[in-house]
């Protein structure tokens, strides 16, 4: 499970509270059925990793993972193999010695996710756990993480800022806004069939434009008339039109594409594995929309700046919202 | 931790607040204990002989704090923006003045300027005697810590501003005044109100060489321990109070400032050699420098010949302090035990207490009271806290009257005058540690005084050890508070220095003087020793 939004939205708020370090002003927690709102932290049962992984700098990687378990009447073998085990596990097995300053970011990251581990609680909190670390890194540890998790099946609760972190580790997205939940749902729920504007701006790339309502399944924009779900909204509603760049397409031969019309490449931005193309036309009025071509396409077609092109938007791709555009 | 919180507080309140606010009472009470109002303070200001000495403390603060503080300007210019050699030789020449009672810069000038001076001549015809004698004592009194101010300030230059004054062309002295300056202008603040306060509330200098010349902590002593009169003693206080309490509140706001300056990307400045620069800036520091070394050696050399000047065959006669009239070696002894109690209790009641502030959770209304009571003591003179004493801990009806002229309360009394800057020094350690230890351990199931053993305390050892060293240097040199509260058997060599030097045995004083700034340079060899190893110690796991 991710909590997932912009920077001040309440998801560390929601993890502190579940924690029991910031206490919630109403409303219950229950973990396993229990009401746990008025339990202090140290009678929850979880383990956390924070940002700046909060190691005991004195002591070494091994002390720091045995620090949750020397008070729980175990013998003191018992405890060492406990400790080799689970700093096996995270693969820090000969760094146990070691003090977390003479370690790099992702293995100080690995001995707190070891620590939060080592009294086997039945909830896992990560509060923005790879933001410290390196581009390279933080890809890697994202699966180590993941592959973790699902060996030990933990329940895990992740609160991060990075879309593409919550898209590749979650089984769940909590997308949240101001304090408010906007959508819950699986990465692709969440990709695909963003609840709200916000969602779909927020993850990953969105056009927006606005209509208005035509029919019964059409939405009327500039001068071009879309098919899409109108949810049964009224004739006349305004609308906002979400459709994601890469749902754009170029219709070449042999193809038949949905609400096709002729627009105009008014700038081609090369991304790497895509071109992002800018596209005007008569049609769409003032409103442009994001395209992203395939390299091989634009080689192909030897698509440049001015040039006409006739595209389509798939009618199960648009996504029609009741609500003024975020972006104009 | 909540009950800890409200012991703590409750400690801090009986020896500090309620003794203060018994103290503002009593100026508002006649000899019978009966409320006259303000008619103390109509006496006060109605008696010319009384209120002239305002202006007398005023005049000598002013003209300490004009001297001081342009000196210690150059000498901190010449420490950290010269290449002059030997810089830390000079450093520690400017901080010995720390490691002595305030009494003896007073004894060293009489030894030198005084009717039988080997300088006399330098004062054309002035007396030491008096208000000229008492700023030059301010002034060796004062310049380590204007010194420790300013070399703060001006390290913390940003050498990518010079940098930029270069390439836009800025002469030498233009540079001086739009980079250099502004840069360290609340360390100039800083400097010259805490300059200022301490000439204010000083005793030791006005009462060795003040002569006939009355100031406001002199008058306190007085009205308290000549006559009796504890009434006009409290309304003097109170008086003294005022501009404690006003320069503490501009220097704490201009020292929130200077952290402000500080921003994490500047790059230190590096100062090169430049011959002819770094040769003036050393001739600077020699004459600072030797000022205050003539001082302290004419003192000790004075402290091992029969009669200065006039016999100087070399004689032990004047460590015979048990013949002296002071305390004798008992109350060096009694020195070093307040000493050691104050070092050890101390720095643990003012730890706990900073680590209450900054890492408890919840209960905030406790924590700002807590804080506040612990800024407190920076604003209260010595004296003053002295005073408050007497009146609180001599009240026939506190069960804590046991306490008075004991040991006990000597050290007490020595925590609490000293509290404030060895609490911020706390504040500033335990503010570096990650706020997050607490609540991982909360996650480990482990309680908050094990996290306290085994990781705050070992991370916070470098600044533990700073606080006591800094408790046991004050607790050696301290005259004004505890002076109103010794008994016979725990007189304290400072206070030795204090009587001996009335009774006429000066050089007696100018010896016990002596011995306590060998002790805290001892003191403060062991603690270098224990740092450095400490150091070398913990090396593995501190970031260099």
């Amino acid at each position: 499970m991710c909590f997932l939004g912009p920077s001040g939205c309440g998801k560390t708020t929601l993890l502190r509270a579940i924690a029991g370090l910031d206490i919630q002003t109403s409303g219950r927690i229950e973990q396993a059925g229990r009401d746990i709102s008025a339990l202090p932290p140290t009678r929850r049962d979880f383990g956390i990793v924070f940002q700046s992984y909060a190691l005991f700098p004195n002591l070494t990687a091994a002390q720091n993972v045995a620090y949750g378990l020397q008070n729980a009447r175990k013998h003191r073998t018992e405890v060492a193999r406990r400790v080799r085990e689970l700093l096996d596990m995270v693969g820090l097995g000969g760094h146990g010695d070691k003090y977390p300053a003479q370690l790099s970011g992702g293995q100080q990251q690995r001995v707190a996710l070891a620590r939060a581990l080592a009294t086997s609680p039945g909830l896992l909190l990560l509060d923005e756990p790879l933001s410290a670390l390196d581009a390279k890194v933080r890809v890697y540890l994202r699966q180590e993480i993941r592959q973790l998790q699902r060996r030990l099946g933990v329940t895990t609760i992740m609160v991060t800022h990075d879309q593409e972190e919550a898209l590749t580790m979650a089984d769940r997205i909590v997308v949240m806004n101001q304090g408010a939940i906007e959508q819950v749902g699986t990465p692709i729920q969440i990709y695909r069939e963003p609840a709200s504007p916000f969602v779909a701006d927020f993850i990953g790339v969105m056009n927006f434009v606005t209509g208005t309502v035509s029919g019964a399944h059409t939405v009327r924009l500039g001068q071009l008339e879309l098919n899409c779900q109108t949810d049964g909204m009224a004739p006349g509603t305004a609308v906002t039109l979400a459709i994601r760049p890469e749902d754009i397409v170029v219709e070449e031969a042999g193809r038949d594409e949905d609400n096709v019309f002729e627009a105009r490449v008014d700038g081609l931005v090369f991304l790497g594995s895509f071109f992002r193309a800018d596209l005007v036309g008569d049609v769409l009025a003032a409103s442009r929309l994001r395209a992203d071509l395939p390299v091989e396409l634009v080689r192909r077609r030897a698509i440049g700046e001015g040039q006409p092109l006739t595209v389509g938007l798939p009618t199960g791709r648009i996504r029609v919202y009741p609500a003024a555009p975020i972006h104009p | 931790m909540r009950a800890l919180m409200v012991l703590l507080g409750l400690y801090l309140v009986v020896t500090l607040a309620v003794p203060l606010g018994i103290m503002l009472a009593k100026s508002l009470q006649g000899p019978g204990g009966a409320f006259v109002g303000a008619a103390n303070y109509i006496q006060y200001f109605s008696t010319p002989a009384l209120f002239q000495s305002v202006g007398n403390s005023l005049w000598v603060s002013l003209v300490s704090t004009v001297i001081t503080v342009p000196l210690a300007f150059v000498y901190a210019y010449a420490l950290t923006r010269s290449c002059m050699p030997w810089r830390g030789f000079f450093k520690s020449v400017a901080l010995a003045p720390i490691l002595v009672p305030s009494l003896l810069p007073g004894i060293g000038l009489v030894y030198l300027f005084g009717n039988q001076g080997l300088l006399k001549e330098l004062l054309f015809g002035h007396r030491i005697y008096g208000p000229i004698g008492i700023v030059m004592a301010e002034v060796f009194f004062t310049l380590p810590h204007a010194l420790l101010i300013m070399v703060t300030a001006l390290s913390l230059a940003d050498a990518r501003l010079y940098e930029a004054a270069i390439a836009l062309r800025a002469t030498r002295p233009r540079m001086f005044w739009s980079v250099t300056v502004p840069g360290a202008r609340y360390g100039l603040i800083s400097a010259t109100f805490v300059v200022f306060t301490m000439v204010i509330t000083d005793f030791g200098a006005p009462k060795v060489v003040g002569g006939q010349y009355n100031v406001l902590a002199t008058d306190v002593y007085k009205q308290v321990i000549g006559q009796q009169n504890f009434g006009m003693g409290a309304v003097v206080s109170v008086i003294l109070l005022v501009p404690a309490a006003f320069a503490f509140a501009i220097d704490h706001v201009a020292r929130r400032r200077q952290v402000a300056l500080l921003s994490a990307r500047a790059v230190p400045y590096a100062p090169r050699p430049h011959r002819g620069f770094d040769l003036i800036m050393l001739g600077c520091s020699a004459v600072i420098g030797s000022y205050l070394v003539a001082i302290l050696a004419v003192s000790q050399y004075a402290a091992l010949v029969k009669f200065f000047p006039y016999d100087l065959s070399f004689t032990l006669a004047h460590y015979d302090f048990d013949r002296k009239g002071g305390g004798g070696w008992l109350s060096y002894g009694n020195s070093i035990e307040m000493a050691l109690w104050t070092a050890g209790a101390g720095t643990a009641i003012i730890f706990v207490g900073a680590y209450l502030v900054e890492k408890g959770r919840g209960f905030a209304a406790a924590r700002a009271v807590l804080q506040f009571l612990a800024m407190m003591p920076m604003a209260v003179p010595g004296l003053v806290l002295g005073l408050a004493y007497i009146f609180f801990f001599n009240d026939p009806g506190n069960p804590l009257r046991g306490l008075y002229r004991t040991m006990a309360i000597l050290v007490i009394n020595t925590i609490v005058h000293f509290y404030t800057v060895a609490h911020l020094t706390a504040l500033t350690a335990l503010k570096q540690i990650d706020p997050e230890f607490e609540t991982v351990s909360a996650s480990l199931k482990q309680p908050v005084y094990r996290t306290f053993a085994r990781v705050t305390v070992p991370v916070s050892l470098p600044t533990i050890l700073d606080i006591s060293i800094y408790l046991f240097v004050n607790a050696m040199t301290t005259v004004s508070a505890v002076v109103f509260l010794y008994g016979p058997r725990t007189e304290l060599a400072s206070v030795s220095v204090l009587n001996m030097d009335d009774t006429g045995e000066i050089a007696s004083a100018a010896a016990m003087a002596m011995m306590i700034f060998y002790t805290n340079v001892g003191a403060r060899t062991l603690h270098a020793g224990l740092a450095h190893w400490l150091e070398r110690r913990t090396q593995g796991w501190r970031r260099s």
